[in-house]
């Protein structure tokens, strides 16, 4: 029979040190791709803006209907082509789909194998004991 | 669950938390949670693919949702416990999946709640707007509503609850003024659905990129589990807040993308950030535009409360198993309630709202809850290849097995797809925030965790192990 693991006791500091471990996880991997994303969004609104200048309802492809409550709204053709020009490309590309379903596959099968092993401890701790 | 497994030391003496929620809660916790998503964040959907790529989307996470509450249902009245699906994932797969569902709950909570804190923000800038005041900075007022609801948090769960099921009650009762204000049986008087609908405006793969925001429907309603350990009766209470609350989100679901869609040109409709109080400065009535003005406020900060309340609960349980530094895992002595997580997961709340990018912020949230669905695929295997049917007591078996699993986890993979059209950055971003939180959970805190108090449940060994 397997004794029963007792963890170490984690003082103070270590717990300070890990809380800002994960501090630094959500900051670095979430919040830094998005300062850059909003430094890319304000550039390509910029862009829309210079090339909306020359915008008429025709061109923008509005009806009577559509028109008159984008006017409701407080915008002219001007202001609204900055809206309606803003289109996603969903262009896809081969490689950075299969690298994108790679590492979910990859992360739930590592979750899964790993997490198998921890359970089997568990259990065998739990059981073989009682 | 053991009576030692719901104790937890704040200082020296054992504190439980406290019992005092109804049904009514449960629903204003669920409900308060995603109402807020028939107010603003679901009509990202028509930005992927149109009007009517929203509605498609709306009925097709409809029925990921419906699998997500079947598959629920029967594990969570095994496993009624705090921490809900991170309890569960304890208990049927591993230490690492639990881990890694406590993070998906506290950042999908967590996010939108940062996303909840920006629309108010926005809200106030636009109310500011009309009384003359154009330039007001929201920054001040989003840390504001942060605080504030933490506060409450902090003071009481019973209090938090409480408002959260007043301010949902009225938000709700707003959308169905709404609806009857708009004259819904006569079309072309108020409501223009012949002139501002038009064609898929991306063709059908825009109605698969749509389903991404589709999530934002219904995101969060499972977490009414999260309050397990604080209703007086969990096998009544959770299944009654629960079904009543998907009931009430299917119709608000409805009035909005049908009151919407008949009122703003769907390129505006799809990149707005307040489009119910948008929808409702249309109609030139200054009562309806204040009452939506109030009931977007509302349903924002409800929903903030219950992301809060839910988020703190699934830091602290980590905390208290270990997972986490053990600090968390500590309840106040007068309030109890888990105030040390309450407290740190604020300035994370009010950083990404002061980003201003809700569909980065919300995608965040919205790819935390989908690899939680994708989790309980796994989840719903392995219970019932590990204590079959009858093996031990279930509250509620769910029909069709294996068939709502394997539905779940198409529609995930599916969604997943549509992540990747228009955010697949942010969905790389993501994955690898949680491919490094698991190294640092295996290399690092696995060997504080205590083995055999992860599994508390009074179960027979698991067939295989």
């Amino acid at each position: 029979m397997k004794r029963h693991y007792v963890p170490p006791k984690q003082g103070m500091l270590g717990q300070i040190v890990d809380t800002a471990m994960v501090l630094v996880l959500v900051y670095v991997s979430l919040m830094l791709p998005l300062l850059f994303k909003a430094a890319a969004k304000v550039e390509n609104a910029a862009v829309r803006a210079v090339d909306a200048a020359q915008a008429t309802w025709e061109s923008l492809g509005q009806n009577a209907i559509q028109q008159e409550q984008w006017i409701k709204l407080g915008y002219g053709p001007e202001k609204a082509a900055i809206l309606i020009n803003n289109r996603f490309d969903y262009t896809i590309d081969p490689v950075m789909l299969v690298v994108t379903f790679a590492v979910i596959i990859g992360y739930f099968i590592f979750l899964l194998k790993v997490s198998d092993q921890q359970y089997r401890e568990v259990i065998a701790e739990k059981f073989d004991h009682e | 669950m053991t009576a030692r497994s719901k104790i937890t030391t704040a200082g020296k003496k054992p504190i439980a938390l406290l019992k005092v929620l109804n049904p009514f809660h449960v629903w204003g916790l669920g409900v308060g949670i995603v109402l807020v998503g028939e107010f603003m964040g679901w009509n990202f959907t028509v930005d992927k693919g149109g009007a009517y790529a929203s509605l498609i989307a709306c009925w097709v996470i409809g029925l990921l949702y419906t699998c997500v509450a079947m598959i629920d249902s029967e594990v969570s009245s095994t496993v009624a416990a705090a921490g809900g699906q991170y309890t569960q994932a304890k208990h049927i797969v591993g230490p690492l999946m639990a881990f890694n569902v406590g993070l998906y709950l506290v950042m999908a909570y967590t996010m939108l709640c940062a996303a909840d804190a920006l629309v108010v923000g926005d809200l106030l800038r636009s109310g500011a707007k009309v009384m003359g005041f154009a330039h007001l900075d929201p920054k001040p007022f989003v840390v504001l509503v942060v605080v504030f609801l933490s506060w409450l948090n902090y003071r009481g769960v019973f209090v938090t609850l409480t408002l959260n099921l007043v301010m949902t009650l009225l938000a709700f009762i707003s959308l169905l003024v709404l609806f009857v204000a708009v004259d819904p049986w006569q079309q072309g008087v108020v409501l223009q659905h012949q002139g501002l609908l038009t064609d898929l405006p991306y063709g059908w793969i825009g109605v698969i990129a749509s389903l991404q925001f589709g999530i934002w429907y219904y995101l969060g309603i499972e977490g009414t589990c999260q309050a397990a350990e604080e209703v007086r009766s969990a096998g009544r209470a959770i299944p009654l807040g629960t079904m009543g609350g998907m009931m009430t989100l299917l119709v608000a679901a409805t009035i909005t993308w049908f009151v919407a869609t008949g009122l703003l040109p769907w390129q505006y409709l799809g990149q707005a950030y307040t489009p119910m109080y948008d929808a409702a400065t249309l109609l030139g009535s200054a009562q309806l535009q204040l009452l939506m003005f109030v009931a977007t406020a509302f349903a924002a900060i409800a929903s903030a409360n219950g992301c809060i309340n839910d988020a703190s609960r699934a830091w602290f349980s980590m905390g208290r198993d270990r997972y986490l530094p053990e600090f968390f895992g500590a309840i106040h002595p007068k309030y109890r309630t888990p105030y040390r997580s309450i407290l740190f997961l604020v300035p994370i709340a009010v950083s990404f709202a002061f980003t201003g990018l809700l569909d980065q912020v919300i995608t965040f949230s919205i790819l935390s809850g989908l690899l939680g669905y994708t989790f309980m695929t796994f989840n719903m295997m392995k219970f019932r290849r590990m204590w079959p049917l009858g093996s031990i007591h279930r509250g509620y078996v769910h029909p069709f097995h294996p068939l709502p699993a394997l539905t779940l986890l198409a529609l995930c993979c599916l969604t997943y797809f549509a992540t990747f059209l228009g955010y697949g950055a942010t969905l790389l971003s993501v994955m690898s925030f949680y491919i490094l939180a698991s190294l640092w959970f295996v290399l690092r805190r696995y060997p504080y965790v205590r083995r055999a108090e992860q599994f508390s449940m009074p179960w027979p060994r698991p067939r295989g192990y």
